[in-house]
């Protein structure tokens, strides 16, 4: 093993067994920081494959803001145990059905890229290779290959934005 | 029938105050903010005027009333004679005394054949408004030009005749000169 | 083992660089604390602390012994891991961010060239709004695990504050970055050595940028999340002994840090005003590299001084004063200046015409 291997199956690791916190922690807002914890493995594995801006891109807008905020309303919402347990049967239900399906895709794409790309097989990480995750390849694929997805997505951002006004409007 | 006048300015110093609306300068506060921090810089600049006390200590005036003293007259002998006139004049009740009959052989020690046994004042309790000094038929009390240290029990500020009374000027002469600052 | 393939010396080389930075920020900050002090005291006309050591020099040592031998009080209702976790979360965040600042130029040891920046990593600034975005995580933590309303609240302010205020700072900096064309702080430094500084470029950047960087540390204008009148304490009213010295020493850290920032963004970071460096690396050597060094620190106490200049000049905002200045003021503004730099970059691009 060299370093990037030791590397990768520790963040592996730690991005795992933080993922499996979240969901055990009685506590709520342990829940949060373990998911913090993951997104920062993530990074890890991000800078693994040379993509510094993703990593950072991801720490920034993941586990410093949208996490704040979540630890915002969980320490606003008060959790108690007691109302934890109401939990719809139905819900559970479409729960498992969704994970179900993330999973089976995601699984697919893993097995696709082995079987298209050979040279993908049987390693842990592609180490300074691809320059996809820098900031300038990246901001030339975002705004000349992918130009329609992204102002598309900036556009469901307003609607977003426009919603949380209405609702935040008094009258 | 008296009207009601508006009343006369006593000094020249009023100001109308000013209900303009703000200007463009004014509104984005940044101009007054500098002005502001001009303000305290020049206090960089400024003479300070804290005195560093225990190394420096303020001027009194002659009529200052700190520390209480009892007195002794030219021979030594202690001037109190327990009558209680500080006790009575005293408006915070610091003072309490107890008397006691001067015994033959102790002419040297006490004036009158009556002398104060204990003294006590409160620290505490004193105004220092030297009430107790114009009181006083024998001269016996003056209030000093020293403050009262600092201490930590209460019971330290009850201050006896030990802590009172002045060295004697026969005996202990040059504890005297150097209480005065001599 | 191919870890052995790892370049040892290039890595004693940096653990030296870590060690020798993180010691000079944490003294820096023990003498910012009493700066602090100094400075309060003179600009209100008293002597400040002076007893402990020639004029008072040894005051910090003196703080610093009173803090460690305090009580260490964890309260009985505080989630403890969480509680010890809050000070030394806002402390290592706050000790990360010296990391991709360039505190010099080069020094020549041993055949080897040795740069004064522990990494200088492409994304640079974006490195370290990441370290500033966490750095909330130790007030909220510390507030909500003390199990305090006061502190919640402190925490809770803290981070509404910070966010508010990352944004209007990230989009003046994505000004300077257009100046610039690059995240790496050692590039933005080494652009301004040749040219003019940024701060040229972009004034009105960097007063938002300076406004925001005062929000981020809680300084006093903006300094709510430990308003004393309103929240007794803030975050850290639970605390006591190092930890509370934790969290005002990160505080201190912080600020240390803003100011490296804006002195290598705006002020051209160790470029020695109105010299030629290249001239007087060429003439003296290694002691360019010290004196350049000395050029940042010189610049970064003045940005210390100007802090404290306004914390015992202004008072504090309320609330709704601080979201309205942040987000009908700041975001506005910055918006603008990037967008009447993107413009004049076109033009210029452009050769000036339309």
């Amino acid at each position: 093993m060299n370093t990037t291997q030791i590397l990768f199956w520790f963040l592996s690791g730690l991005a795992l067994v933080s993922a499996l916190m979240v969901l055990l922690s009685k506590n709520p807002i342990h829940s949060i920081l373990w998911l913090i914890l993951v997104f920062f493995s993530i990074s890890g594995h991000y800078i693994l494959l040379n993509a510094q801006f993703l990593a950072i891109v991801n720490l920034i807008v993941y586990a410093g803001a949208i996490m704040v905020l979540f630890l915002f309303v969980v320490m606003l919402m008060n959790l108690s145990k007691e109302k934890e347990d109401q939990k719809n049967v139905w819900m559970k239900l479409s729960g498992i059905i969704a994970g179900g399906c993330f999973l089976v895709s995601t699984c697919n794409v893993i097995f696709n890229a082995q079987v298209v790309s050979k040279e993908l097989a049987g390693k842990t990480a592609l180490l300074k290779e691809g320059s996809i995750g820098l900031i300038g390849p990246l901001g030339k694929a975002l705004f000349n290959d992918y130009v329609v997805p992204f102002e598309i997505s900036s556009v469901l951002f307003l609607s977003a934005m426009v919603g949380a006004v209405v609702i935040g409007k008094k009258d | 029938m008296q009207t009601f006048q508006k009343m006369q300015a006593l000094t020249n110093r009023a100001k109308a105050v000013d209900r303009k609306p703000m200007t463009f300068l004014e509104r984005i506060y940044l101009w007054n903010i500098l002005k502001g921090m001009l303000i305290t810089f020049s206090h960089i600049f400024k003479k300070k005027p804290t005195i560093r006390f225990p190394e420096q200590t303020r001027t009194f005036s002659p009529v200052f009333r700190g520390l209480h003293v009892l007195n002794r007259d030219e021979e030594g002998r202690e001037r109190c004679t327990a009558c209680g006139l500080c006790a009575v004049a005293c408006p915070a009740e610091a003072i309490t005394m107890e008397a006691a009959e001067r015994l033959p052989g102790e002419e040297n020690l006490y004036r009158e054949e009556k002398y104060a046994a204990r003294y006590e004042i409160n620290m505490l309790r004193c105004i220092f408004c030297g009430l107790c000094e114009e009181a006083c038929p024998k001269d016996a009390i003056y209030l000093s030009e020293t403050f009262t240290p600092t201490n930590f029990t209460r019971e330290s500020f009850i201050y006896g005749k030990d802590n009172l009374l002045i060295p004697n000027p026969k005996t202990e002469a040059a504890d005297l000169a150097k209480a005065k600052g001599m | 083992m191919t870890l052995l393939t790892l370049d040892w010396i290039l890595l004693i080389e940096k653990l030296v660089l870590i060690v020798v930075i993180i010691l000079a920020s944490l003294g820096i900050a023990l003498y910012t604390t009493f700066a602090e002090r100094k400075v309060a005291a003179i600009l209100q006309d008293r002597p400040g602390p002076s007893r402990a050591g020639p004029y008072g020099l040894l005051q910090p040592l003196a703080d610093g012994v009173k803090m460690f031998t305090k009580e260490d009080i964890i309260p009985n209702a505080a989630s403890k891991w969480l509680f010890i976790l809050g000070p030394g979360l806002a402390m290592t965040a706050s000790l990360m961010t010296c990391a991709v600042i360039p505190w010099g130029g080069t020094i020549e040891l041993f055949h080897r060239k040795i740069d004064l920046q522990i990494a200088d990593v492409n994304i640079g600034i974006l490195y370290i709004f990441a370290v500033v975005s966490m750095g909330i995580y130790g007030i909220m933590i510390g507030g909500w695990a003390s199990n305090n309303k006061f502190s919640l609240m402190a925490s809770l302010r803290a981070a509404s504050q910070a966010i508010s205020y990352e944004l209007a700072m990230g989009l003046s900096l994505i000004a300077v970055l257009m100046v610039t064309n690059t995240l790496s702080l050692g590039e933005i430094v080494k652009q301004q050595q040749t040219g003019w500084w940024n701060i040229v470029y972009q004034p009105l950047g960097f007063l938002i940028f300076f406004i925001c960087a005062l929000a981020e540390c809680n300084r006093t204008p903006f300094d709510l999340p430990e308003a004393e009148n309103e929240l007794n304490f803030g975050y850290h009213q639970e605390y006591s002994s190092m930890k509370l010295g934790f969290y005002l020493f990160a505080e201190y850290i912080n600020m240390i840090m803003s100011s490296a920032v804006m002195a290598s963004v705006y002020f051209g970071g160790y470029d020695i005003p109105f010299v030629d460096d290249a001239h007087v690396y060429a003439s003296i050597g290694n002691w360019a590299a010290l004196i350049q060094v000395g050029v940042l620190l010189a610049k970064v106490v003045g940005f210390i001084f100007l802090f404290m200049w306004i914390r015992w000049t202004i008072p504090r905002f309320r609330y709704d004063q601080l979201m309205n200045l942040g987000w009908k003021s700041m975001i506005p503004l910055a918006l603008f200046n990037m967008l009447v730099t993107g413009a004049l970059i076109l033009l210029r691009m452009n050769h000036w015409h339309f």
